[in-house]
């Protein structure tokens, strides 16, 4: 296996036994083609998450670098979160407010914008905006690197690249998501209350009191944190994808557009899963 | 044309003098696919030399830097650095043992986000924790002092040229002072002066530090002014391995048709 083996994994898997040794093109068997590279690609990821950890936890760490991706990942993108945040709060008000008109809740109103804001548009919004942003950025610039052999160059300079450019970035997303997180269930519910005020003036106090009664930190906490593992997904797929690249501009452009469209695939497949632990492990 | 005697010969007497070799490749082979790039490769350098790696394009030369920093694993056969054979060493091994050696890519492979000093400063940073920030910043000027650039600490790659570029990857590979320097076409793509810039530069290192050297290149005069050996390779192996006058006096029709191309 090559010390950089995550692009050559039919290289270090023997063959099946009964199997061809040759790899089967697409063109040959189109359906066998798509299992193997399936496969392939989960092989390899799986091969580059654990190199990944393995470089993350040995020293020498690399704190510099994680401070700036930290400041890439979160200050950078706090904006457009805090942005998308506040557009769904303000969505989700006004489209709430017509169903609880209609069936005479509205003093339900605040309390649907809180927990759905909180529970579940917050993080989600946040992973995908996220994904857009950072797994875009991740992708195209680790493919940059590896197109125009810096990541080589790293390399050869005996600095590990996963500990030096993926443990970094990774572990950035994860830490930042959590905190994003927050910072779009913030504008969510200023411009949830803010869209109600217009209609029907209440205090801020008054929608918080109300939004937030009988909530315990187990309705809130558990939503947040579970963005840390889109954090995990973003940082991964994006930094697999640019490392992995091949093939000048197109390949970086492929690797963008893959880290985007996969991590935001992974991250809306994984909230279903999430969210079902959180039910099964916290019951309401 | 020395034979494989007189090489073996040479090598026994650079041993006993105590230079053994300082990278020793034996047998070599590696293939992409279908297509076998080495067959059998064979070389060696010991310390204060300089062997030229010459050849067509597609015959593996810059395949072999990359086997011989780890960057790619042969299919057989075996490389040693200092004794080592690095087949098959993890990441963190292997790192060890390229703490020991410069490598300048044919592209010069700068770090695009970082400035000029920035780049040299990169490999100081990560292994010579010890150094203070003055220190370090006094070293990146001596380096690029060196290479003649001294003037262009802050510039970014982008705002150089490729010649430049060049030397700041020279200063780059000898931050840490290696004991083996890997060059891949150091004056590919470069104008004739420039051309001559480097490789008086590559000598004037040479003479100063002593490291053992491999060049890759396709220039024969940049091989026959910086290297006190060549060897040129066909089909994977090396056809022919000596002082530039072998060469020319070889009767393989290969080495006749690439000297006459050349």
């Amino acid at each position: 296996m090559s010390s950089s083996g995550y692009t050559n994994v039919a290289a270090v898997i023997p063959p099946l036994p009964g199997r061809r040794s040759a790899p089967i093109s697409i063109a040959e068997n189109p359906a066998t083609g798509l299992i193997d590279g399936f496969f392939e690609w989960f092989g390899s990821l799986g091969i580059f998450f654990w190199k990944v950890c393995k470089a993350a936890v040995t020293p020498p760490y690399e704190w510099r670098e994680l401070v700036r991706q930290l400041d890439e990942v979160g200050s950078k993108s706090l904006p457009l979160v805090v942005l998308a945040g506040a557009s769904v709060g303000v969505v989700l008000s006004m489209e709430t407010r017509s169903i609880m008109t209609q069936f005479g809740a509205k003093s339900l109103l605040p309390i649907s914008v809180v927990y759905a804001v909180i529970q579940e548009m917050g993080p989600i919004i946040t992973g995908l905006v996220v994904s857009g942003r950072v797994g875009a950025g991740i992708g195209a610039e680790l493919a940059s690197m590896k197109v125009t052999e810096q990541i080589d160059a790293i390399e050869a300079s005996a600095i590990n690249p996963y500990r030096y450019l993926a443990a970094t970035r990774i572990l950035a997303c994860m830490l930042m998501l959590p905190l994003l997180t927050v910072a779009a269930d913030a504008g969510g519910l200023l411009m949830g209350w803010v869209a109600q005020t217009l209609v029907e003036p209440i205090s801020f106090h008054q929608f918080i009191d109300k939004g937030f009664s009988g909530a315990t930190l187990k309705d809130f906490l558990p939503p947040t944190l579970k963005t840390a593992v889109f954090g995990l997904i973003i940082g991964l797929v994006a930094c697999f994808q640019g490392m992995r690249t091949r093939g000048g501009a197109e390949g970086v452009g492929r690797a963008a557009t893959n880290s985007v469209v996969l991590a935001s695939l992974f991250v809306i497949l994984s909230d279903v899963v999430l969210v079902k632990i959180i039910l099964v492990v916290f019951p309401n | 044309m020395a034979t494989t005697y007189e090489i073996a010969m040479k090598q026994a007497e650079a041993e006993e003098n105590g230079g053994a070799p300082v990278v020793a490749v034996d047998n070599v082979k590696r293939s992409f696919g279908s297509q076998k790039v080495l067959d059998g490769m064979s070389l060696s350098v010991s310390r204060g030399e300089t062997l030229a790696v010459l050849g067509r394009s597609g015959t593996g030369k810059s395949v072999l830097l990359r086997l011989i920093i780890g960057l790619d694993q042969p299919d057989s056969g075996s490389i040693r650095i200092h004794g080592q054979d690095i087949a098959g060493l993890p990441l963190d091994r292997m790192s060890e043992i390229r703490k020991k050696m410069g490598f300048l890519f044919q592209h010069a492979a700068l770090y695009d986000s970082l400035t000029v000093a920035e780049n040299v400063a990169f490999p100081l940073k990560r292994h010579r924790r010890g150094m203070s920030r003055s220190e370090r910043g006094d070293r990146v000027k001596q380096l690029m002092a060196e290479v003649g650039m001294e003037g262009d600490l802050d510039k970014m790659p982008s705002d150089i040229s490729g010649g430049m570029q060049k030397r700041v990857g020279l200063a780059r590979a000898l931050a840490l002072e290696p004991e083996i320097l890997l060059l891949d076409e150091p004056t590919a793509g470069l104008d004739p002066i420039s051309s001559g810039e480097i490789n008086d530069l590559i000598l004037k290192l040479q003479r100063e530090r002593q490291m053992a050297s491999i060049v890759v290149t396709h220039d024969l005069h940049s091989a026959r002014t910086i290297a006190n050996r060549l060897a040129l390779l066909d089909r994977g192996k090396v056809a022919i391995e000596g002082e530039f006058e072998d060469l020319q006096q070889s009767d393989i029709e290969f080495v006749k048709e690439f000297l006459k191309q050349s």
